[in-house]
C-alpha cells in the first residue's frame, strides 16, 4: 500500500498529462536548438512533466503528502458541470435568457440543502438580477432570445 | 527626471470622471464580493474581469485595480468579522482581528485595518512612482536570453511560497506552460493540440483557465461539507480608536508599510510573506508579546499596512518586465493582452498617459476605500449572512455570461468546465491552482524568448550563461529552488501555512 495515495494519484495525473502532450507533439516537427519546430519545447516539457510526475509516484510509496483525499460531493460536480455545459450548448440556439435559467436551475441544484422552492426562487432571482446587470446596467449585445425558439 | 510632467499627465488621466467613476465602481464591486465568505480576491477578480473588457483601456484596467483593492479589503473584513480569511495573506489578520471582534472591539480592528492599508497604499505608491521608470529603463535593455531567464526566475520564485510540496508546484507549473501552447505555433501558424477544433486555433481563452480553476474548482470544494455558518458579529459599533489605539499603531503601520513595500516586488507571493513578517516582527518588538493572539492590535496593524504595501509595490514588476508576481497579477496580464498592450517595459514609453494613469488611480482608490468602506460597514455585515446556497449558483452563472459576452465562443465555456473538474481534482489531491495560472499566462513568452535567444546564438544553449544578467538571474533562480526544498524552509513554511484558509 502506498504511503501517499494522494501522491500517487496526483503524480499518475501528471504523467498521462505529460505523456499525452509529449505524443502529441511528436506529431508537429522538432526541428534543431538553432530553429526549432513547433514540436521542441512542447515535446521537451511533456518529458519534463513526465519525469516529474514519476518522482511524485514514487515518493507518494516511500513518504510524501499525508492525509486522506476526503469524501466528493457527486451530486455537486454532476449538477455544476451539467450546469456549465448546457449553458454553452444552449446559450447561443435558445438565447441568453432561457440558457441562464437553465444553468441557474441546475447549479442551484447542487446543493443538498437547498429545497425545490428554493430553487426556483434562487433561479428565477437570479436570471433577473443577470439580466439586470449584464443586459440593462452592461449593455451586453447578445441576443436574448435565440433561434431555436424563433419560428 | 521629469516626474511632476508624469505626475500631471497620471492626475489627468486618472481624474477624469468616466476613470474616477469606474475606479469607484470596481472598488465598490471588489468589497462587495470579496466580502461575501468564501470568495477571495483570485476568484473575484476572475469572475468581474470579463465585464471591464468593453471599457477603454485605461478604465478597463484602472477598474481592475480598484477591485483588486475592494477585494483584498473585503477580504480583511471577513478575517476580522468571522475568521475567514479570504486569502492567504490575510489570514494574518485573523488571528488577532478576530480575536478583537470578539471582545466587542470589531469596530476599532475595521478601522485600524483601513487606515493602515490606506498609509500602506499611499506610501507604496510613491515606491513606484520612483523606481518603476528606472527599472524598466534598465529591463529595455535586455534580450531574449534575459527575458527567458526572468521569467524562469519568476516561475521558480513563484513555487518558493506556494503552501504543500514543491515538487507538485513545478509540475503544476509545467503543466500550465503546456495549457498556454495549445493553439497556432507563433512561428510558424501550426496549429498544435486543437484536435483540429477552429475554435481552439487561437488557444485556450485564459478567463476560462482562472474561472474554472478558481471559480468552479472552489465551489465544488465547499459543496463537499455543507454546514452551515453563522456570522457571530451582527452589529458593529464605535468605529472610532482610542486614543491609547492611535499611540499604537503608528509604529506598527510604518514598519508593516515599509516591510511590505520592499516584500511586495518580490516574484513570488511577497504580500504573504510581507504580512506573516511584519506580524513575527511587532510580536517581537512589542513590550507584551503576550497579547498576540488575544487581540493585539498591533497584530492587525502592522500585517494590513504590509500587505497593501505589497499589494501595491508588486505592480512594479508587471509594470516594467511584465511579469506577474501572484496570480491576480498574471490575470491583470491577461486583462493587458485583452487590450491589446503587452505588459512590460515598453509601456511607460509608448502608453504613458496609461502607466501614470494607473499608477495616480492606485493612490486614488486607495481613498475610495477609506472613505467607502467606514461609513457602509453595517452594509457589508449584513452580507457576510448571506448563505451559499444563493452564492455558488451566481458564482456558476455570472462566470458563464462574463466568460460567453467576451467572444461569443462555446469552446470558452466548455473550457470553464474542463478546468473546474481538473481544478478540483488537483485541489484534492494536495496540488495549488496558482503555478499553474502563472506558467499557463508566461507559457508563450517563454517560449518565444526561448526561440529566439537560440536562433541569435544558432543553437547554443551557453548564451544563458554567457550573458551576465541572464546568468544571473538564473543564478538567482537556482538558489531560490535549492531554498524551497531544503529542510529547514519547510518547516517554517509549514508552520507559516498552517493556519491557512483557502484562496
Amino acid at each position: 500500500m502506498p504511503r501517499s495515495l494522494k501522491d500517487v494519484v496526483a503524480g499518475t495525473l501528471f504523467v498521462l498529462f505529460g505523456l499525452g502532450f509529449a505524443l502529441g507533439s511528436l506529431e508537429y516537427e522538432t526541428g534543431s536548438a538553432a530553429r526549432m519546430g513547433p514540436g521542441y519545447f512542447p515535446l521537451v516539457l511533456g518529458g519534463l512533466l513526465t519525469a516529474l510526475g514519476g518522482l511524485i509516484v514514487a515518493r507518494g510509496f516511500t513518504g510524501g503528502e499525508e492525509g486522506p483525499i476526503g469524501g466528493v460531493s457527486w451530486r455537486a460536480v454532476g449538477f455544476i458541470l451539467a450546469a456549465v455545459l448546457v449553458f454553452g450548448v444552449t446559450v447561443r440556439g435558445l438565447g441568453l435568457l432561457p440558457a441562464t435559467f437553465i444553468a441557474a436551475v441546475l447549479s442551484a441544484l447542487a446543493s443538498r440543502r437547498t429545497s425545490v422552492v428554493n430553487v426556483a426562487l434562487i433561479s428565477v432571482g437570479l436570471t433577473v438580477a443577470s439580466m439586470l446587470i449584464f443586459v440593462v446596467a452592461l449593455s451586453l449585445r447578445l441576443p436574448l432570445v435565440g433561434p431555436w425558439l424563433r419560428f | 527626471m521629469d516626474l511632476i510632467g508624469n505626475l500631471a499627465l497620471g492626475l489627468s488621466t486618472a481624474l477624469t470622471p468616466e476613470n474616477l467613476l469606474f475606479c469607484f465602481i470596481g472598488v465598490l464591486l471588489g468589497t462587495l464580493v470579496g466580502v461575501l465568505p468564501g470568495i477571495g480576491p483570485t476568484a473575484t477578480i476572475a469572475m468581474l474581469l470579463p465585464i471591464t473588457f468593453t471599457l477603454q483601456p485605461v478604465t478597463s484596467l484602472i477598474m481592475i485595480a480598484g477591485i483588486y483593492y475592494g477585494a483584498q479589503y473585503g477580504g480583511s473584513t471577513t478575517a476580522i468579522l468571522i475568521n475567514l480569511p479570504g486569502e492567504s495573506s490575510a489570514a494574518v489578520t485573523a488571528i488577532d482581528g478576530h480575536e478583537m471582534a470578539r471582545a466587542g472591539r470589531a469596530g476599532p480592528a475595521l478601522a485600524t485595518a483601513a487606515i493602515g492599508s490606506f498609509v500602506a497604499g499611499t506610501v507604496a505608491t510613491l515606491v513606484v512612482i520612483l523606481f518603476a521608470p528606472a527599472l524598466a529603463s534598465a529591463a529595455l535593455k535586455f534580450g531574449s536570453a534575459e527575458f527567458f531567464s526572468l521569467v524562469v526566475l519568476g516561475l521558480i520564485a513563484s513555487i518558493t511560497l506556494a503552501r504543500g510540496s514543491t515538487l507538485k508546484a513545478l509540475a503544476m507549473i509545467v503543466l500550465g506552460l503546456l495549457f498556454s501552447l495549445v493553439g497556432q505555433d507563433l512561428y510558424t501558424a501550426t496549429p498544435r493540440f486543437t484536435f483540429g477544433a477552429r475554435e481552439l486555433f487561437s488557444g485556450i481563452n485564459f478567463v476560462s483557465v482562472a474561472v474554472g480553476m478558481f471559480g468552479v474548482a472552489e465551489v465544488l470544494r465547499n459543496l463537499e461539507d455543507e454546514t452551515t455558518r453563522t456570522a457571530l458579529i451582527r452589529t458593529v459599533k464605535g468605529l472610532w480608536l482610542t486614543r491609547d489605539d492611535r499611540r499604537r499603531i503608528v509604529w506598527p503601520v510604518v514598519r508593516g508599510t515599509a516591510l511590505g513595500s520592499a516584500l511586495g516586488v518580490l516574484p513570488g507571493a511577497g504580500h504573504v510573506l510581507a504580512s506573516f513578517a511584519s506580524y513575527s516582527l511587532e510580536k517581537r518588538v512589542s513590550k507584551t508579546p503576550k497579547e498576540f493572539g488575544h487581540g493585539a492590535i498591533e497584530g492587525v496593524a502592522g500585517p494590513e499596512s504590509a500587505n497593501n504595501a505589497a499589494a501595491q509595490t508588486s505592480f512594479i514588476p508587471l509594470l516594467t518586465l511584465g511579469l506577474p508576481a501572484h496570480p491576480v497579477m498574471a490575470l491583470m496580464v491577461g486583462a493587458f493582452i485583452i487590450q491589446g498592450i503587452i505588459p512590460g517595459p515598453n509601456v511607460i514609453e509608448k502608453e504613458p498617459a496609461l502607466f501614470w494613469g494607473l499608477v495616480v488611480s492606485m493612490w486614488v482608490g486607495n481613498l475610495m476605500l477609506v472613505l467607502l468602506n467606514l461609513p457602509l460597514i453595517g452594509l457589508w455585515v449584513r452580507l457576510l449572512t448571506v448563505p451559499y446556497s444563493i452564492l455558488f449558483p451566481a458564482i456558476i452563472v455570472f462566470a458563464g455570461i462574463g466568460t460567453y459576452s467576451l467572444s461569443s465562443n462555446a469552446f470558452d465555456i466548455y473550457a470553464i468546465a474542463f478546468f473546474g473538474i481538473l481544478g478540483y481534482a488537483l485541489l484534492k489531491l494536495g496540488c495549488e491552482p496558482a503555478p499553474l495560472l502563472l506558467g499557463f499566462v508566461l507559457g508563450p513568452l517563454l517560449e518565444q524568448h526561448l526561440r529566439r535567444a537560440l536562433i541569435i546564438s544558432q543553437g547554443d544553449f551557453s548564451i544563458f550563461l554567457t550573458r551576465p544578467v541572464s546568468a544571473a538571474l538564473l543564478v538567482a533562480a537556482a538558489i531560490a529552488l535549492v531554498l524551497a526544498v531544503l529542510p529547514s524552509i519547510r518547516r517554517t513554511r509549514e508552520i507559516v501555512f498552517q493556519e491557512e484558509d483557502p484562496v
